[in-house]
């Protein structure tokens, strides 16, 4: 049975999607910026997946940008508003739970001279909007917390944080790429002013992303060159897989509540059956604030990537925060800075479930995954506990 | 990523297991990424009879320990400290570059086994 269990990796395209992008791969190939017929038929879906877009995050169109993926609107997002806002300020806030994307262009603008504060989270992967508080400086001009994490599934109090960035004056930015289409995310309601997505993370194509940016916040384009969205982003659009995204927002905004009930059924009895049958194993993230599809753990005396490969032989397609998976070789920050030791985050698998999904595929994990970890646990010099390594292996967050 | 050789003896690792009664064991972990590998030597005139392990790692420390089970037996003492890592990575049909320190771990293992056999000879 083949089990596709890495939705936060990448979604399938949902053929809808195909569909509506087709036309934009072949006879409608115009240049959105042209005045004759065939441009004015680009632009006009261009803007129409704009409206698409905007309205599964209750925005207004005209603070849609569109970006070729949830990173490079990340970039935009920090850079942006770092040099925008340089001369009022240089402290920037991130968190410890960021993706790459937001964490190295935040270690791109110290060595430009700003200053970053990287923010830890509890055992569960939750910020406290306190922290977020404690944080903040004179200087402070920009604030960036993920909205929920693929690695742990932690939803953080993103509404809470906006609002003292607010009060403050501060500009607040969250990397929405694994919520957005997952679960309900309103602009308006959460009072962000930039939020990051990407449209594979719902069932459209690769290569398509956006930035929402409240209407009157200045920002520093990341590309220079034409007038394309509003100046923004410059380079011609990506009609086609523009086109995607906006078609995959509306089934997104149609569907989720049943998207979300279906993949929560599956998650919880993956988790239930797990934690029944498998001894020394963690639940990784907060139990309840968390994405619906999404199941992490740390099973410990054993190692991820051997787990995801035996796995992989069954079918089942799942990811790890291993140092053995990273080509880093380097634990997951994330879990490292949750506070979870180097040895037990060396156990971390994550599985993450889709539409495409079955209750037959849970039942045919809880038959299989308990076996690869006993097999794997046959061979591991620590399969009855962690003698002798407890204290190397150990690891101290940096705080 | 991994070549045949690699996932065969991943998935039917060769001499698994703790050996009460062994000669000589070697414990290595692996600096760069926390793993660990035991491993366990009989020793008959000077030559490694029977050789088991026990890994706490990826995919390829776990088929490089396998192999380097399967190549040390027969052996004499000094022609198994000639097993560098380089020999067990050719002799698994090659590991990705990013995974050859996980053959480090074997090929130091091994060592400390033939070490902790001579003194315990030493000893007596
Ligand atoms: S033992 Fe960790 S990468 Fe192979």
């Amino acid at each position: 049975m083949e089990c596709y269990f890495d939705h936060v990796a990448t979604n399938p395209l949902r053929p809808e999607v195909l569909e509506a992008m087709m036309p934009y791969l072949k006879e409608e190939f115009g240049n959105p910026l042209s005045v004759y017929p065939l441009g004015v038929r680009a632009r006009e879906a261009v803007e129409k997946a704009r409206e698409q877009v905007a309205s599964l995050v209750n925005a207004r169109p005209s603070e849609i940008v569109f970006t070729s993926s949830g990173a490079e609107a990340n970039n935009f997002a920090l850079r942006g508003i770092a040099m925008a806002r340089q001369y009022e300020g240089k402290h920037i806030i991130v968190t410890r739970m960021e993706h790459h994307s937001v964490l190295n262009p935040a270690r791109f603008l110290e060595k430009l001279g700003f200053a970053v504060t990287y923010v830890n989270p509890d055992r569960q992967g939750l910020i406290s909007p306190d922290d977020i508080k404690k944080a903040i400086t004179d200087e402070t001009i920009l604030i960036s917390v993920i909205y929920a994490s693929p690695e742990v599934g932690t939803i953080e109090p993103i509404k809470e944080i906006a609002q003292i960035a607010r009060e403050r004056g501060i500009t607040f930015h969250t990397d929405a790429v694994a919520a957005v289409g997952n679960i309900p995310v309103d602009v308006e309601d959460l009072g962000v002013d930039l939020l990051s997505m990407a449209a594979h993370q719902f069932y459209g194509p690769k290569g398509a992303g956006a930035l929402y940016i409240r209407q009157g916040t200045r920002i520093i384009p990341l590309i220079f060159g034409g007038i394309q969205e509003g100046g923004r982003r410059a380079g011609t659009e990506n009609v086609p897989a523009i086109v995607g995204m906006g078609r995959a927002a509306e089934l997104a905004k149609e569907e989720l509540p049943q998207r979300v009930e279906h993949v929560r059924g599956l998650r919880d009895k993956l988790v239930e059956g797990v934690m029944n049958k498998i001894e020394a194993i963690h639940y990784t993230g907060h139990p309840d604030r968390r994405l619906p599809g999404h199941a992490s753990f740390c099973v410990e005396y054993i190692e991820g990537e051997a787990m995801l490969l035996m796995l992989a032989s069954k079918g089942i397609y799942a990811a790890s925060g291993s140092a053995c998976t990273s080509k880093a070789l380097k634990a997951s920050p994330v879990l490292l800075s949750m506070g979870i030791p180097a040895h037990i985050a060396h156990g971390s698998i994550v599985f993450s479930f889709g539409m495409d999904n079955t209750m037959e595929q849970i039942e045919y994990t809880l038959e299989e995954f308990p076996q690869v970890v006993r097999r794997l646990r046959e061979l591991s010099p620590f399969a009855k506990g962690w003698e002798g390594v407890e204290e190397e292996g150990r690891c101290t967050p940096k705080k | 990523m991994y070549s045949k050789e690699v996932m065969d003896h991943f998935m039917n690792p060769r001499n698994v297991g703790e050996m009460p009664d062994a000669d000589g064991v070697g414990v290595e972990g692996n600096p760069v990424c926390g793993d660990v590998m035991k491993l366990f030597i009989k020793v008959k005139d000077d030559r490694i009879v029977d050789a088991k392990f026990m890994t706490f790692g990826c995919g390829a420390a776990i088929a490089v320990s396998s192999m380097i089970t399967e190549m040390v037996k027969g052996k004499t003492l000094d022609e198994a400290l000639q097993i560098s890592k380089e020999k067990v990575a050719e002799a698994l049909g090659g590991l990705p570059p990013q995974k050859m320190h996980c053959s480090n771990l074997g090929a130091d293992a091994l060592r400390k086994a033939i070490e902790d056999y001579k003194n315990r000879q030493k000893k007596n």
